[in-house]
């Protein structure tokens, strides 16, 4: 049985308020708390390693997949290699995310790799997000790893949510994408405290008519420091944009990195970087509806994280 | 309702200088008038509205509204005692939609279907833009006119309209004169217009005119628009000018 505490963390990363449909994992201080399987979505452990295997028949449509991860445990350190086999023709929706709870003096670290391979012509949309509390002295750590390679025709949209509560992240994420494959990522992040997040993208495009779009909306408060660093390398005929819009507050401090690599003459390749405080004009007009300050603040980084 | 007691404003210049805006400015507003501010340009029209909502501070002089004292107060307390405001510029909020920005204005949990009725006075169609996000995807016109609303959902007894006229070019001023009326015979509230336009000009219980930092005259629109040609105010009026 789930205990209240793994109950309001899985509400937090994976919107579950109860066993959800489908296939799951659901995986609780390093062990399986539960798991289910259908016709077409198998998930087996793996032996030589912490960690699942995910395969998804070919043709699988309108079906979804929910591995949350929760630990509540303090001082539990954990690398977890998760592997998604994605059929041909495939549409599919997979939620991971991590919650943890910590309580404790000691860190709590979740480190998940998580291997996808995209089969021709699928669609998938994954949703990680990433949420810490508990008032312990211990760090809240997570480091995530995402790999993904798409076969021809295959498409990703990732959506990567880390809102609060996470005292240290170091995320990457590398794609390799087959001809006329697309990625499409939005990230979230909003850093409070002495928080600190990294956020490395390197995404491949080597097959002709292959795209992506990696975007970031970041915030960044207190005395937090935010990394975004995105490369797009474009091997062929290609299109590439990749985005950087940031707020940054109090005393944090953002760095945006984004990088293009045209090796071909046919790559399009496009970058954008914005970092600014809130403008005084969208605070005023705000306050002007009746909003404080502080209100007026709040509901101008609920929009743009929204 | 709203009374300015010799109240002055002085901007500094890039040198470090003093340049006065307004000087000594007293006037006495009744509740339910349609006022009208209108002068050439640098006049201080502006200036003028945004030291009644709060958004500047006078350098001498008080300002009441229903008898209380509002001059220490910020923007957001003049704004919960019942004033509104509708910028010539109107500031845009990435991630933020319409709707989002409608409850903000409401001050409760605004319908759907309510915020459509605000935008729909406004003339924009309001399914098409309800989830709209308030950002630069939208043209001068359509914030304008979102603007707008935002006051109409507030409903306040003060509303502060600064040159709601200018960037509405695809939108007939016959519309915008409409949401006036409506307005007054809705919220029964006062409504403080910064414009040049004749057409809001001519719907105006009265009239006050700046000019050289200074009320030239006030009056009912019958007193002061045969006086104004002749003046620059009139002049702009007809070029359609406007001190942005």
């Amino acid at each position: 049985m789930l205990d209240n505490i793994s109950k309001r963390i899985l509400e937090e990363v994976a919107d579950l308020h109860s066993v959800p449909e489908g296939a799951y994992n659901i995986r609780v201080n390093g062990k399986s708390e539960s798991r289910n399987t259908t016709a077409n979505i198998d998930i087996t452990s793996k032996e030589d390693k912490s960690g699942i295997d995910i395969r998804i028949k070919d043709g699988t449509k309108k079906e979804s997949v929910h591995i949350p991860v929760v630990v509540s445990a303090s001082g539990l350190k954990e690398t977890v290699y998760n592997d998604f086999y994605i059929g041909e023709d495939c549409d599919v929706v997979i939620v991971a995310g991590c919650g943890i709870d910590n309580c404790g003096s000691q860190d709590a670290q979740h480190d998940g790799v998580h291997r996808f391979f995209i089969g021709k012509n699928s669609k998938i949309k994954y949703v990680e997000k990433h949420y810490g509390q508990g008032d312990g002295t211990g760090k809240r750590i997570l480091n995530p790893v995402t790999e993904l390679y798409l076969e021809e025709g295959a498409e990703a949209t990732l959506e990567m949510v880390q809102i609060k509560g996470v005292d240290s992240t170091d995320r990457k994420t590398i794609a390799k994408l087959d001809k006329n494959a697309k990625l499409v990522v939005r990230e979230r992040l909003m850093t409070h405290g002495d928080q600190y997040a990294v956020s490395a993208y390197e995404v491949e495009l080597n097959g002709e008519g292959s795209g992506t779009d990696v975007v970031s909306r970041s915030v960044a408060r207190d005395n937090s420091f935010q990394k975004f660093d995105s490369k797009i390398i474009g091997n062929t005929v290609c299109n590439g944009h990749t985005e950087c819009d940031a707020i940054i507050m109090d005393n944090a401090r953002i760095l945006a990195v984004p990088g293009l690599e045209a090796n071909s003459l046919e790559a399009e390749l496009i970058h954008e970087a914005a970092i600014g405080k809130i403008a005084g004009e969208q605070l005023t007009k705000l306050m002007t509806l009746g909003l404080t300050e502080a209100e007026a603040e709040e509901a101008i980084i609920n929009g743009f994280l929204k | 309702m709203l009374e300015l007691k010799n109240i002055s404003f002085s901007a500094e210049n890039e040198d470090g200088t003093t340049k006065a805006i307004l000087k000594d400015i007293s006037l006495s507003v009744d509740e339910n008038r349609f006022i009208v501010v209108t002068g050439p340009n640098g006049s201080g029209k502006s200036t003028l509205a945004k030291l009644i909502m709060g958004i500047i501070k006078p350098t001498s002089g008080r300002i009441l509204l229903d008898g209380e004292d509002i001059t220490e107060l910020d923007v957001t307390e003049r704004a919960r005692r019942g004033i509104s405001f509708a910028f010539q510029q109107p500031v845009r909020f990435k991630g933020v939609d319409v709707l989002d920005l409608m409850r903000m204005a409401a001050g409760q949990q605004l319908t759907a279907a309510d915020a459509c009725k605000y935008l729909s006075s406004v003339g924009l169609c309001a399914k098409d833009y309800i989830k709209r996000e308030v950002n630069t995807s939208l043209s001068g016109g359509e914030i304008k006119r979102i603007e707008i609303a935002t006051v109409l959902a507030r409903g306040t007894k003060l509303s502060i309209f600064d040159e709601p006229e200018a960037g509405i070019d695809l939108w007939s001023f016959k519309n915008l004169i409409e949401v006036f009326e409506s307005m007054r015979s809705s919220i029964h509230g006062t409504i403080i217009v910064i414009s040049h336009q004749e057409r809001i000009l001519d719907i105006a219980d009265e009239i006050i005119l700046l000019s050289n930092q200074g009320i030239a005259k006030k009056g009912t629109k019958d007193e002061i628009l045969p006086e104004l040609l002749g003046t620059s105010a009139a002049v702009n009026m007809c070029t359609g000018n406007t001190d942005r």
